[in-house]
């Protein structure tokens, strides 16, 4: 199967290019068919590779079809690489992937462009999985772009809305200024190690010291390129933008996966980032900043979709985080986990917004656990996940990135356990809201409310298995557990992981899983008092609006700021090189020259009068001056 | 014997044309523009692909001053010739989809420009690039002001004249050089790249030249002629122009600057690069202000060229093989393009962003087209652009890495004005222009689907013609390396 890896992603680029070209030809039966058994295909695929890795014990496999860019002594093969982080981030892809490929069949049944949402979805599988697979950081770079055209093609997807086609060119546009950073660091590569193929590159960087300053350089500027793609502060204001597309995207594309290729690619750059320290350390500070700034703002968000943005935001800080404490596998452990949990919360959200014939605001829903009990279910034990409630998935990655945090750093430890409880409360305060109390929408809405199809619930159900035992993979030592995956995972990150979990005394765990219990069991009761109550008026959101409040409410005003320190000011240098540079100085400057030739001329041409007397008093003159200055020439001389 | 058929063939044709009348005088420039493809694509498959100069031709012309009519293809003039060759159908059909006045002097003209340009391109005696260069020149100054919209004469005069003062500074260059050939003098290139020129000579040659092709090409701030001169153009002009002409300028960066004057070349780059970066900037700004979409098109024109002289200034094998990858792609881009934007005026009679909205709901083959074209000029991997950008910043960047980083702004901005037209052009709600734009005529399809092919084929198979050029573009970076003194300064 392995031999097989360059159909991994090939297969959905056909099902792409087959519904692509056959938009409006083809049936939706067959779109269906064509964009969930490509993404199936490739699925069973990884199976093989990944069993068959097992057999082979982790050694990296790289496979070089052809040269695609020569110049000079550049040369930039198309390869893959297939080794145990590429697996795992294959098996999350195509795994995910295709359970929200299947959801997206019942969800997008009435939509028009069925057979264009596939053919995107299967585009973004390709790029997706070109970017984990790449065998370098160029393949890397063409998933990277690859995911984010698809990402702004799916935000976009209902372009008639003008709000929704500005969200779409923001994510593009914030994306390509992260590229920027991408691409620099990517030049420093090459100029560094002659190649940029991984296993080169990181075989040659070991011969650097710890601290290096080029390394310390290359890092940062991919790491800008990851600000952009897992939206980290100040590149995160595309994200709940994004909300705009399909809620399968969101799922898909806006939590799973593509927002997490930035921790891939740092995971994957683990030799690099655990020799500058203080690009880990730059790393983990964002990371930790913008846990705790969305987390924030998630508290008082009302858009179902916008607070699990929000929380998406939020938990890639925490991904961050650990990729800065150098604990690599613990942040694909929470890449891994938060996808299960996370991609179930957005479907989960689309039922309930499928069932409400589209209601976002979850001030107008409530009491919907009687309607929709398959959702009701599965989302609260997703909701018990991300909280990090035991023994659901999120409480063991969140637990080991606690852990990492507490050993390394009181300041980070701090921020995220503040974090945490700032999880907790918005959860809970979006699952009351939307499941229990009175319903508060129109008539026509509880008329129409039905629990969706099979062919979303049945994702729902398998990614809620996922959620509730996706934890066991990395049980900690301290509950007498072998941790799988951080084993799994030591070809990859072996020597480079700095803080072993280990080092931090099971009384401490202990004490961490007690106190992290209480508290969500303090909240939960707090939520419930609070947003589970018959009614639930305008005085409950319309509390005194406190400043804080405000922040929360207004996004801290982020969006405001850039709009007044970059949009207003690029627009207004437009205006101002248009109308004035280029019309005045430059075209005046041409023009000016042109005239003063003109005027010359003219001057010129005013000496010819043909008045003969003139003429001869210019020759006396000339003659005049001629033998004044020859007469000059021989007394100097 | 293949480069003589190729100059030849436009300039029969051109008379043949001249003879017809309305629309046959145009399918005679089309049968000549096929050949002429034809006649390129044999030189293609039998090119060798080492840094020889092949397909020579050379006979004595004006014997008394050493002028040779001296013709040749190394990797790099065959990469300019196949861009020609492959345009000029395109360009031609594109004409033909409306009815122009005096169509026989119309199509004429085009086929002659041609000669002009192929001339240029597989010039080997620098008497004859610099005649080609000007031959090319006169055409397009009747195409724009006899054929061109509002303003035309006072747009085209000036364009006329500010090239034709630029190259200018060309001649003196050339004949400076010819003077200092030793023996009875020679207008061989070949001959002017083994003077050994002092670091002043050399200085005064590089301006010479850098003003003539920096007018053409056009680097800022020497770019003021060509918003308004590719607005006011037919659309085969400005095809011709952005797509072809101003290549030529590029190419002389290669073929005289570099080699010849080296050590100037390092000495100045600096300011010639900041100027390109200054462009870079420059033009994508405005271009995100822009509401006649052809203007739009214009000034980013001005930044992507920007990048490549910016490439090319960078002296290293990234920069110029970007250079000469990139040149192709945006000759393909940017007819692709105008192509575009011409299908869009004829049917709606309107080329303003505001009027247009909701086109991807009315016509979703055109949205597409226009989304892949749109991505390949914003450098998007596995399409042309991508590759061009990505060597021409690398360049750059080996260069210095704060002017990679202000170049590669251009892939930022490049987004913001793209994806700005897009949106306004194809989302949104339908308007009462796009309306117009129902269906496309096959022939349309058929210009658009090559169009779009290319741009992919080229996005994913780029050393296509990277290998083409790859052995003259080292051969001319010994030939800057080998120059005297020049080690101690790199």
């Amino acid at each position: 199967m392995t031999d097989l890896v360059w159909l991994v992603p090939l297969l959905p680029l056909i099902g792409f290019i087959i519904n692509g070209l056959g938009f409006g030809k083809i049936s939706k039966n067959t779109a269906a068919i064509i964009g969930c058994g490509s993404v199936f295909l490739s699925l069973i695929i990884v199976a093989g590779i990944f069993y068959e890795d097992l057999g082979r014990g982790g050694e990296a496999v790289q496979k070089t079809y052809f040269t695609w860019i020569t110049a000079g002594n550049l040369s930039i093969d198309f390869s893959l690489l297939i080794d145990r982080l590429s697996i795992v981030m294959m098996l999350i892809v195509t795994g995910v992937g295709l359970l929200i490929h299947i959801y997206s069949v019942g969800y997008m049944h009435n939509d028009v462009g069925f057979g264009k949402f596939f053919a995107y979805m299967n585009l973004f599988m390709f790029s997706m999985l070109v970017l984990v697979l790449g065998a370098n950081y160029v393949m890397l770079f063409i998933g990277w772009e690859g995911v984010g055209l698809c990402s702004y093609l799916l935000i976009g997807f209902w372009y008639k809305n003008r709000e929704y086609t500005a969200a779409a060119n923001k994510a593009f546009i914030m994306n390509r200024i992260g590229d920027l950073g991408f691409l620099l660091g990517l030049f420093l590569i090459f100029k560094t190690f002659g190649t940029s193929d991984f296993q080169r590159v990181f075989s040659s960087v070991q011969s650097f010291s710890s601290g290096d300053i080029t390394i310390t350089l290359i890092t940062l500027f991919l790491f800008i390129g990851a600000m952009g793609k897992s939206a980290q502060i100040p590149l995160f204001t595309w994200l709940p933008d994004a909300m705009a597309g399909p809620t399968p995207v969101s799922a898909l594309i806006h939590a799973a996966t593509m927002v997490t290729a930035g921790i891939y690619m740092i995971a994957r750059s683990n030799i690099m980032y655990a020799l500058a320290p203080s690009t880990s350390e730059f790393v983990a500070v964002v990371g930790a900043l913008t846990a705790l700034m969305a987390g924030f703002i998630a508290l008082t968000q009302t858009d179902i979709k916008k607070v699990l943005a929000y929380s998406t935001v939020s938990q890639l800080g925490y991904m961050f985080v650990a990729l800065g404490l150098t604990a690599y596998s613990s942040a694909m452990f929470h890449v891994m986990t938060h996808a299960f949990f996370k991609a179930l919360l957005f479907l989960g959200a689309g039922s309930v917004i499928h069932a409400l014939s589209g209601e976002q605001n979850m001030r107008k829903m409530g009491g919907l656990r009687k309607h929709l009990p398959i959702t009701f279910i599965t989302m609260a034990i997703a909701t018990l996940a991300i909280v990090g409630f035991p023994p659901f998935a999120g409480f063991f990655s969140k637990d080991e990135i606690l852990t990492a945090a507490y050993s390394h750093s009181m300041f980070l430890f701090v921020i995220l356990s503040l974090t945490s409880v700032l999880t907790v409360l918005y959860m809970f305060r979006f699952f009351f809201l939307t499941f229990f109390g009175e319903f508060r929408g129109t008539k026509y809405q509880i008329d129409h409310i039905h629990e969706s199809p099979k062919s979303m619930t049945l994702p729902l159900l398998i990614l809620m298995v996922l959620s509730a035992v996706g934890g066991g993979l990395g049980i900690p030592e301290a509950l007498g557990g072998k941790h799988f995956l951080s084993e799994y995972f030591n070809h990859v990150f072996g020597g480079n992981t700095r803080i072993q979990s280990h080092e931090v005394s099971h009384f401490f765990e202990y004490g961490l899983m007690i106190i992290s219990m209480v508290l969500i069991i303090l909240i939960y009761q707090f939520t419930k008092q609070r947003y589970d109550k018959k009614v639930i008026g305008k005085s409950v959101e319309e509390l005194k609006m406190s400043l804080w409040y405000k922040l929360s409410l207004n996004k801290f005003y982020v969006d405001e700021l850039y709009d007044k320190i970059i949009v207003k000011p690029l627009n207004g240098m437009s205006n101002f090189f248009f109308n004035s540079i280029e019309k005045k100085v430059i075209d005046g400057a041409v023009n000016g020259s042109g005239q003063t030739v003109y005027f010359l001329s003219s001057m010129l041409k005013s000496l010819q009068s043909g008045n003969i007397g003139f003429y001869v008093l210019m020759m006396v003159i000339g003659i005049v001056a001629i033998l004044f200055f020859s007469l000059i020439n021989t007394i100097t001389l | 014997m293949l480069t003589g058929l190729l100059l030849l063939i436009p300039l029969l044709f051109m008379i043949v044309s001249l003879l017809m009348k309305g629309k046959q005088s145009g399918y005679v420039a089309l049968v000549s523009s096929v050949v002429s493809l034809f006649i390129s694509l044999c030189m293609a498959f039998t090119f060798q692909h080492d840094d020889t100069v092949q397909f020579e031709l050379n006979y004595s012309w004006i014997s008394s001053f050493g002028i040779h009519f001296h013709l040749g293809v190394d990797g790099i003039s065959l990469i300019l010739i196949l861009l020609t060759t492959f345009l000029t159908p395109f360009i031609i059909l594109t004409s033909l989809q409306k009815e122009t006045d005096n169509s026989n002097v119309f199509f004429a003209l085009i086929l002659l420009m041609q000669a002009g340009i192929l001339g240029a391109f597989t010039a080997m005696d620098s008497f004859l690039f610099y005649m080609s260069y000007e031959v090319a020149l006169i055409p397009i100054y009747f195409i724009c002001g006899l054929w061109g919209g509002e303003n035309r004469i006072a747009v085209a005069l000036k364009f006329f004249i500010y090239t034709l003062a630029g190259s200018l500074f060309m001649l003196v260059s050339i004949i400076y050089l010819y003077l200092q050939t030793p023996g009875n003098h020679s207008f061989e290139i070949s001959e002017f790249y083994k003077l050994n020129l002092s670091s002043s000579q050399q200085s005064w040659i590089f301006w010479g030249f850098f003003l003539a092709f920096a007018v053409k090409i056009p680097i800022f701030p020497f770019h003021s002629w060509q918003p308004s001169t590719y607005t006011i153009a037919p659309t085969a002009g400005t095809m011709l122009l952005a797509g072809i002409m101003l290549k030529m300028g590029l190419y002389g960066l290669i073929r005289f600057v570099l080699p010849i004057a080296p050590e100037a070349v390092a000495h100045w780059n600096t300011l010639a690069i900041l100027l390109c970066v200054c462009g870079i900037i420059y033009g994508s700004v405005i271009a995100i202000r822009q509401n006649d979409l052809k203007k739009l098109v214009a000034f980013s024109s001005i930044a992507h060229v920007g990048l490549i002289a910016a490439g090319i200034f960078s002296m290293n094998a990234q920069g110029i093989q970007g250079a000469m990858i990139q040149m192709f792609n945006h000759g393909v881009n940017a007819v692709a393009l105008f192509f575009l934007i011409d299908l869009l005026e004829r049917r709606s009679g309107t080329r303003l962003m505001d009027k247009f909205g909701g086109i991807a709901s009315v016509n979703k083959r055109f949205a597409v087209v226009f989304a892949i074209v749109m991505l390949g000029s914003i450098g998007l991997p596995m399409t042309n652009g991508f590759v061009g950008e990505f060597l021409l910043l690398f360049g750059v960047y080996q260069w210095n890495m704060y002017a990679a980083m202000f170049a590669g702004l251009t892939i930022i901005l490049g987004a913001v004005y793209m994806l700005r037209l897009y949106r306004n052009v194809f989302f949104g709600e339908i308007s009462e222009a796009s309306t117009s734009i129902l269906s496309m005529s096959m022939l349309e399809r058929i210009i658009s689907y090559k169009l779009v092919a290319l741009i992919i084929l080229l996005g994913i198979f780029p050393n296509l013609l990277l290998n083409i050029s790859a052995p003259a573009v080292n051969k001319l970076l010994n030939l800057i390396a080998h120059h005297s003194n020049l080690s101690s300064i790199l």
